[in-house]
């Protein structure tokens, strides 16, 4: 890790790399584009993401090992966040099933 | 020379050398970071569960915070997250001023941070807006025009969820303090070297971190639904 040196260069790039798209996440806000807009300001939010993890945290100059475990604790909050949503998206679909049921065993 | 003689000092005995030593301490951390990514994450999930269940009620709640501090402070918190990162660049070519002077930006630019975020939940205790027996949230005529299904009592859970991550990522600050004062006291005693500096390199992937979560709180709980 210490033996590669980012330039101070890079890192001003990225910090200004970060400001412009904290503008646009903002001034993208403003326009009425429905769902879009929470796709945007996830897009945006995960690219500014990866500009800190990459350069910020160095992860791009670090060993296999520590990527692959930044890679999997992501990967487990997918699972978190993933599971969990479809839970909760699929609970109402689930509302004309039980009733069908609920019927069918009142039938026998 | 010197460096040299740093650099054995500070080898543990059961490592192999420095790069494995430093090499250790980065995995370390970061496996730490992947736990405080779970953290975090539980408070993003119920986030997202109420979010998706009472969405009116979410984005109404949102548009009445001022989001001039909130998108002031995004920037604050970059800024800083630069000196950091320049904090570190200074210790590893052993500027030692420069990276004092850098901890000390940084600690400054917290501080502001942390200011601005005082101010604003300064505002939410005058509308009302703190989760409690106080809390009032009026549906304004051009509030309940645009989301129409308002529950004042759903907003409540979206000032619930405002207040725990963003008081448990300003907590997060509030360490970062501790540990950039430590780190300060330690440059200026010269303790870092170009052949040692891995607690100058660990606050900083902690405070990039800290960066990181407001990265997402800022879009999450300030900018819904903003359009008119």
């Amino acid at each position: 890790m210490s033996e590669h040196i980012v330039s101070p260069k890079i890192y001003v790039s990225v910090f200004l790399a970060l400001l412009v798209f904290t503008g646009l996440t903002y001034s993208i806000a403003l326009i009425n584009l429905g769902p879009f807009n929470a796709i945007v300001a996830i897009t945006i939010a995960m690219i500014k993401s990866l500009l800190v993890i990459l350069f910020f945290m160095h992860v791009k100059y670090s060993p296999k090992m520590t990527k692959v475990s930044i890679i999997s604790g992501f990967f487990f909050l997918l699972i978190l966040l993933g599971l969990s949503m479809t839970d909760y998206i699929s609970r109402p679909w689930a509302g004309s099933f039980s009733k069908a049921a609920q019927q069918d065993t009142q039938q026998r | 020379m010197s460096d040299s003689q740093t650099a054995v000092h500070v080898l543990k005995h059961h490592f192999r050398d420095m790069e494995q030593q430093n090499e250790t301490a980065s995995f370390g951390m970061w496996l730490f970071l992947v736990t405080e990514i779970m953290f975090f994450g539980g408070l993003f999930c119920a986030y997202l569960i109420y979010r998706v269940l009472y969405f009116d009620s979410f984005a109404a709640a949102s548009s009445t915070i001022d989001v001039k501090w909130g998108a002031i402070n995004t920037a604050v918190l970059i800024c800083s997250s630069l000196t950091m990162a320049m904090a570190v660049h200074s210790a590893a070519l052993g500027k030692r001023k420069a990276l004092v002077g850098f901890l000390v930006l940084t600690i400054i630019l917290g501080g502001v941070f942390l200011g601005i975020k005082g101010k604003e939940y300064y505002d939410k205790f005058e509308e009302n807006h703190v989760p409690g027996s106080n809390y009032h949230f009026i549906v304004e005529p051009e509030l309940a025009h645009k989301f129409h299904a308002i529950d004042p009592a759903k907003t409540e859970i979206f000032f619930s969820l405002y207040f725990i991550m963003t008081g448990l990522h300003a907590t997060h600050m509030v360490v970062g303090f501790g540990l950039l004062l430590w780190l300060i006291i330690a440059s200026m005693k010269g303790k870092f070297s170009p052949g040692y500096y891995s607690p100058v390199e660990m606050v900083g992937l902690y405070w990039h971190f800290v960066d990181i979560v407001w990265i997402w709180l800022f879009p999450l709980l300030y900018l819904i639904s903003r359009h008119h």
